[in-house]
């Protein structure tokens, strides 16, 4: 079981901070969801968290360890990503592909043998993408590329996943599939979860707990009823009355209502 | 998780890709030991294959065979012949593996083993050389050879350091820091060539390529650091595969991505500087046969890096034996010939296969 921690952590490029001053824990067994709008820096915290970019200051802890000493082969082994929708490369088979999730478990003289290729076999089969399997990705759509990388963080086994728009390019059905899938893992195995959701309303329905991020810093932080408020929603993303609540389950829902008000913010 | 079936289908189809692959890569193999023997066998004294066989059988410990030929004839099979035939094999060998691994490393297909400086370095020290009034030998790298070796590890060197921001290496910066030293040393190389008078059919002569001075001496310079290089970018196979995804994922996949690239980078550009050193600097072979592998076995680095040496190698000897015999005496460059041979029969593969490449 692996906890990931922010503590007051300045992120950016070049020295012009995109985020300032995060502090946010995720624990084993929870889904997070990160919620903002455009540019507000998800996509930053996630390439923090996986150490692809360094923090300018304050510390990030995976396991309660300093992610900057942790080699990056043991933290792939600790930390998997679903990056947004990427370019693949058009030379390999789905099947390859999400072999590649094994990468951080071989070492420099090993190939992957029969266990590798059934634990990729069922990622595929979890994640309905076992008949692209002999297909070069290339070919596939942008939703079926989205289900192979959840088979591919699944192959990599470990024990924290961060998804950065994980449910972008579904279709509604499938959303519900992927993120259903997400929470049983996450509950069933105690993964510490942290996803970047566009969408509030499924945000709202899968996350245990949100942060919303605007303008630098975490704007609210609570459980989806405490953060998604019609003042929230207002101040963040200037749309007005828009937060109802769902029928059969309680949780808030945005419906985007006749009017809706242009200027940003304060 | 547990593992309750055997996966049948796609492991399935996966492993006959490999069993094709492993089959092509024992053929060539067998293959590149005919070339070798066909291509000793064929020059101005025509010997017959069987002897040529012979001779180089009766050379291996533990084989012994009558000897049914006379001494000339095994001088000039073994102290002529299979010096130049494995030098070639060599040098292509190198040449195609460094061209795959800059390749996969800077997922760019256009790139080749002299796109960051090494082919124009090497000139340029070779060019110094040419002109120096003097002549020396150190660790059995004679002056020109010495001279472009220096200048091929320089050249990248400097590149290198341009390219660094910070603590990564921008491939794009690299690619682009590599062709701009290239056009600067590749002027300065031009100058020289037109103030060198009577020197210039010599130098032209070298930038071209010729194996014609090929001697056991040479292999025994150049040999550790092919074997050594090619040896240490076939260990990072698999990892050249992950990093086919972009950088960003091959990091959250356990690449450590910057010293991936330093140790590849200084593995590929020492072999090719080992090999251009001698023979100059023949074009085509390092952009052209892992393209050609690619798109008859496919792009799995594991398979690409070992069939395009084996394909490297056979491709040159040929080659060269067409440079040496079919204006014989005259010796055509290797340089012009392996664009003669070798790009109808690239472009008859990329008319075949129609579906993505790269």
């Amino acid at each position: 079981m692996i906890e990931l921690e922010m503590q007051k952590v300045t992120l950016g490029y070049d020295h012009h901070p995109v985020l300032e001053d995060i502090s946010l824990k995720v624990t084993p067994g929870e889904m997070v969801g990160l919620i903002g709008p455009n540019g507000s820096g998800k996509s930053t915290i996630i390439k923090a968290l996986s150490h692809v970019i360094s923090p300018e200051s304050g510390k990030i802890l995976v396991d309660k360890r300093d992610i900057t000493h942790i080699p990056r082969r043991e933290l792939a082994c600790m930390v998997g990503v679903v990056p947004q929708l990427p370019l693949l490369p058009s030379t390999f088979t789905a099947f390859e592909i999400v072999l590649m999730g094994r990468n951080p478990h071989l070492g420099l003289f090993q190939s992957e043998g029969k266990r590798d290729w059934a634990i990729a076999w069922q990622a595929m089969e979890k994640t309905g993408t076992d008949e692209l399997a002999n297909r070069y990705v290339n070919e596939l759509s942008g939703g079926e590329i989205q289900c192979l990388l959840i088979a591919r963080v699944l192959v990599q086994e470990t024990k924290a996943i961060l998804l950065d728009e994980p449910t972008a390019n579904l279709d509604i059905g499938r959303q519900g599939e992927i993120l259903d899938l997400i929470k049983k893992l996450c509950t069933q195995n105690n993964l510490a979860v942290l996803a970047a959701v566009h969408d509030l309303n499924m945000a709202a329905q899968y996350c245990d707990r949100l942060l919303l991020i605007n303008e630098r810093h975490i704007y609210a932080e609570g459980t989806p009823r405490e953060v998604i408020t019609d003042r929230n929603i207002k101040e963040v993303y200037g749309a007005e009355n828009c937060v109802y609540t769902h029928p059969v389950n309680g949780l808030p829902t945005v419906l985007l209502g006749a009017h809706i008000n242009k200027t940003n913010g304060k | 998780m547990t593992l309750n079936q055997t996966p049948t289908l796609p492991a399935g189809t996966y492993l006959s890709g490999r069993r094709t692959r492993i089959l092509s890569l024992l053929g060539l193999s067998a293959a590149l030991v005919a070339v070798i023997a066909l291509a000793t066998s064929i020059g101005s004294v025509q010997i017959p294959f069987s002897t040529t066989f012979g001779i180089l059988l009766d050379k291996l410990p533990f084989v012994d065979i009558t000897q049914t030929w006379q001494n000339v004839i095994a001088t000039i099979v073994l102290d002529i012949r299979l010096p130049r035939v494995i030098l070639a094999g060599l040098v292509g060998a190198s040449l195609a593996i460094a061209g795959a691994t800059y390749q996969g490393l800077f997922r760019n297909p256009l790139a080749d083993p002299y796109l960051i400086g090494v082919a124009q370095g090497a000139s340029l020290g070779a060019v110094i050389g040419f002109l120096l009034p003097v002549a020396w030998n150190i660790a059995g790298f004679g002056l020109i050879p010495l001279l472009a070796f220096c200048g091929a590890l320089l050249a990248t060197a400097t590149v290198y350091m341009l390219a660094r921001v910070g603590k990564t290496l921008p491939v794009t910066t690299l690619i682009l820091a590599g062709v701009a030293l290239s056009a600067l040393l590749g002027s300065i190389v031009s100058y020289l060539i037109i103030s060198s008078g009577d020197k210039m059919h010599g130098i032209i002569f070298w930038l071209m390529g010729s194996f014609s001075m090929s001697q056991w001496s040479e292999i025994t310079v150049v040999l550790p650091y092919i074997v050594v290089g090619t040896a240490v970018i076939i260990i990072f196979a698999r990892i050249l595969n992950v990093m086919q995804l972009d950088e960003e994922q091959a990091q959250q996949l356990g690449v450590n991505v910057e010293k991936l690239k330093l140790i590849l980078l200084a593995a590929a550009t020492l072999i090719t500087a080992a090999s251009v050193s001698f023979v100059g600097t023949i074009g085509f072979v390092g952009i052209i046969i892992p393209h050609a592998v690619r798109l008859i076995w496919g792009a799995d680095h594991r398979f690409l890096l070992p069939l395009a040496v084996l394909t490297g190698a056979i491709f040159m000897i040929l080659t060269d034996l067409v440079a040496r015999t079919v204006l014989a005496p005259t010796e055509i460059p290797i340089g012009v010939i392996t664009a003669i041979c070798g790009a109808p029969f690239f472009l008859y593969l990329l008319r075949r296969r129609k579906k993505a490449i790269f």
